[in-house]
């Protein structure tokens, strides 16, 4: 068994274990012997303090042995002494691949059912989304929230609005191989977008591209850095591209914002270019199988324009 | 010259253990009512759950728990040995030296100072100052048993020595870390060795200092209060070397189905099952020590509180292996159920005994015959009862709920609940959680004010130690 780095520590953990089995015994018969019951001991604390002669009650030995018993057969059968694996051969990993293994094949076949079918169609069956919505009550929602209207940093999916596309196979691509976004700081060229202060003025033009409540000195300034440096990513025109998965700056949706007014959206434009953001959607491929996957892409797909955008 | 007891000591230890009882367990209430009510001080960190918990579960331990210990193993080795304590100036120190870790996890703890470590959570330099006052502490009370003028050492004695020794040697195994500066360190242990270093340690946390300590208190004030002998020396022989060899091993129960070798987990459940008779021995002990003056619990609240105590000891040490089976474990791991399983141990069986113990004591301490009001410990007695019952049969029903939701599946093979769903359905059950807290706390501040009126109600002059009787202290 890999747990021991040699014989030595297997053949120590067993005998102390098998003679502190024994030791429990032996300790039981040492006290197990005839007694005065109901008579005093001839010791005396404290004036008033004695203790009675009595035997050990029946019942509790009996429990005790009971017990001993158990830990014998147990150890008999379960991994316990060092590196002895027990009659059963039973592990924690086996009794595990074991429930996979059952449950693979119970839930096996319903789950390729809707493998084969397009995610379009998966989106529109009702027992599929059903089954959607339990998978994502339990994965997803801890980030994207139950009803998948997204958290500050976390998308929304029912708006409409997508980062890295909205079309059924590239939601399943999201999903399947995660997605890891890059905006760097001040767009990796800080010299040229002019520091802190030059932040605060790029984020009021882009702030002004979507019509939005902005400082039009300030913005003018930035403009043409923004066909510098932002529009290598977010185009000229400021709509992202999805193939990047670069923002769209003009739909007026804020991932990183934590609210909707003009400050805290200024604030958090200010935030991401000085610090830039890396925000990241984790891979399910591994963790869920293709299966699992094509369903929630369906149930996902089947949400899109459940919301309109904050 | 008259040889007395030192009943100082004694004293200040008790008036603590009542005013750190109150602190914790408000505390306690406080955190409750966070569950119940999330945003009740949403944005202040240093009264978030998360700072705050760990200030509540080591000042009711160690600082109610472990003053009521210091108080009554320094009355009882004194009053069993026919001798005055070992060292006055060293037993001095260790109170006050005691004090000043519990001010220090005070002040440390709400500002997020901590080793994440649960049960062990302070700071390396505060954890120095334990290590030197626990190490104090043992000379003292070992110091007093080599002096002691009785032929044999009494059973009580046995189980406050295993309990000093054993906690010295967890606190000091689980603490060992490398500091970063005088606010932080980095524990000795890395990955499952530390999991399992932490629960060794804390295991016999409850097992040693929450466990074997309060059963040194119960085989003093049980026979005393109910002026019995103790049912039978041979039952204490067996369940004491039973209990101490025992728990050494249950740790492992802690870390079921996780990256723990399967042979350790087998371990730390087999004999956590082998454990429950000799936890049984001392609640057989202990109640039939009371054969033939169960009359007395009519009319004497002080004897009412030491039995609920060991019936509330009796139930949890059954519970608790149960739980330790795998099986029952796989239910009952990370819900309610085991928070609840804590706390019949803590507020039925350790708080109780210790508040019977402090009404023994008092009185006596402040040179009384009986406290202030008879009544009020009554009353106290049925609002520590009805509080406690509140509080596990609530976290009962949530913690099976909880299990049960989190693995209920549908024919799909899909989760059937949410984690949030399953939060929803523990809601009621918080709240009346909470309100046993309240009823608890309540009773506690019943007996602050008991205390206040028996300290004030005497003469300030016999605040003194107590005479040893010539016959036994040259016997």
């Amino acid at each position: 068994m890999s747990d021991f780095v040699s014989d030595f520590w297997a053949w120590y953990v067993g005998l102390i274990v098998v003679a502190s089995v024994i030791g429990c015994l032996w300790l039981m018969k040492s006290q197990d012997v005839p007694t005065d019951e109901g008579k005093e001991l001839d010791h005396r604390w404290d004036e008033t303090l004695v203790e009675l002669d009595n035997p050990l009650p029946k019942w509790w030995k009996g429990l005790f042995y009971v017990t001993v018993v158990f830990a014998v057969g147990y150890f008999a059968l379960y991994p316990g002494l060092g590196s002895y694996a027990g009659v059963l051969g039973w592990t924690s990993v086996g009794q595990h691949g074991q429930e996979l293994k059952q449950a693979d094949e119970r839930y096996g076949p319903v789950l390729a059912k809707y493998l084969a079918m397009p995610v379009a169609e998966v989106a529109t069956n009702p027992e599929a989304r059903e089954m959607g919505k339990h998978m994502w009550l339990t994965y997803c929602t801890q980030c994207h929230g139950p009803d998948a209207g997204g958290n500050t940093g976390f998308p929304n999916l029912r708006d409409g609005d997508w980062i890295w596309g909205g079309t059924p196979e590239k939601i399943k691509e999201t999903i399947l191989g995660g997605r890891q976004a890059m905006m760097p700081a001040y767009g990796g060229q800080e010299a040229v977008v002019g520091g802190p202060q030059g932040a605060v003025e790029m984020a009021n033009y882009v702030m002004s591209m979507s019509g939005m409540k902005h400082d039009a000195a300030l913005a003018a300034k930035a403009a043409p850095k923004f066909a510098q440096v932002c529009a290598a990513c977010h185009g000229i025109d400021g709509k992202g591209n999805q193939l990047l998965g670069s923002a769209n700056l003009t739909d007026r949706y804020w991932l990183y914002a934590k609210g909707a007014d003009a400050r805290s959206v200024q604030e958090s434009i200010v935030e991401t270019l000085v610090k830039g953001r890396a925000g990241k959607m984790p891979s399910q491929e591994d963790k869920l199988g293709a299966a699992k996957v094509h369903l929630l892409a369906g149930y996902v797909y089947g949400l899109r324009n459940e919301g309109q955008a904050r | 010259m008259q040889e007395t007891y030192n009943y100082k000591v004694v004293r200040q230890f008790a008036v603590m253990s009542v005013v750190w009882g109150i602190v914790g367990m408000a505390m306690g209430v406080f955190i409750a009512a966070q569950l119940v009510w999330p945003d009740m001080t949403y944005g202040i960190e240093w009264m978030s759950y998360g700072r705050l918990r760990p200030l509540h579960t080591n000042t009711v331990i160690f600082a109610f728990g472990g003053c009521a210990l210091f108080a009554s193993s320094y009355y009882i080795v004194q009053r069993t040995c026919h001798t005055r304590i070992f060292s006055d100036s060293l037993a001095a120190f260790t109170f006050w030296g005691w004090q000043a870790v519990i001010v220090a996890a005070a002040i440390t703890l709400p500002q997020g100072i901590t080793s994440g470590k649960e049960y062990a959570e302070l700071e390396w330099p505060i954890d120095i100052l334990i290590a030197v006052v626990w190490i104090s502490y043992a000379v003292v009370f070992f110091g007093t048993l080599v002096k002691r003028k009785t032929p044999h050492i009494y059973v009580a004695n046995w189980f406050f020595g295993a309990f000093i020794l054993t906690v010295a040697l967890l606190h000091i195994v689980q603490s060992m870390a490398m500091p970063a500066g005088l606010f932080k360190s980095y524990s000795a242990y890395a990955g499952v060795q530390d999991a399992m270093i932490q629960w060794w340690y804390g295991h016999n946390a409850v097992g040693f200092f929450l466990t074997a300590g309060f059963l040194g208190m119960m085989y003093y004030f049980v026979p005393k209060q109910a002026n019995r002998p103790i049912y039978s020396y041979r039952l204490s022989v067996v369940h004491f070397w039973g209990l101490i060899f025992t728990y050494m091993w249950a740790g492992p129960h802690h870390l079921h189905y996780t990256a723990l070798p399967d042979w350790t987990q087998s371990l730390g459940m087999v004999f956590s099952l082998i454990l429950l008779a000799p936890s049984w021995g001392g609640m057989v002990n202990g109640i039939m020590t009371l054969s033939g003056a169960w009359d007395k619990l009519r009319t004497d609240p002080i004897l009412k509180f030491l039995v609920t105590s060991l019936s509330f000891y009796g139930m949890s040490t059954f519970e608790g292996p149960m739980m330790a089976i795998k099986t029952v474990n796989a239910l009952s791991h990370y819900t309610d159920w085991t928070v609840g399983h804590v706390h019949s141990g803590a507020l039925g069986w350790v708080a109780m005994i210790s508040i019977g113990a402090l009404y023994y004591l008092i009185p006596r301490m402040f040179g009384r015959e009986a406290m202030w009001s008879v009544r009020l410990i009554n009353v106290h007695f049925w609002l520590a009862t009805i509080g406690v019952v509140l509080y596990i049969a609530a976290m009962w029903i949530a913690g099976v709920a909880e299990g049960l939701m989190w693995r209920a599946t549908n024919a799909d093979g899909t989760l059937t609940y949410s984690f949030a769903e399953a939060v929803k359905a523990t809601y009621p059950f918080l709240f009346i959680r909470f309100m046993g807290g309240v009823l608890y706390v309540t009773g506690m501040l019943l007996m602050a004010y008991n205390v206040f009126r028996t300290a004030t109600a005497g003469d300030a002059r016999v605040y003194n130690d107590a005479p040893i009787p010539a016959t036994l202290a040259h016997a």
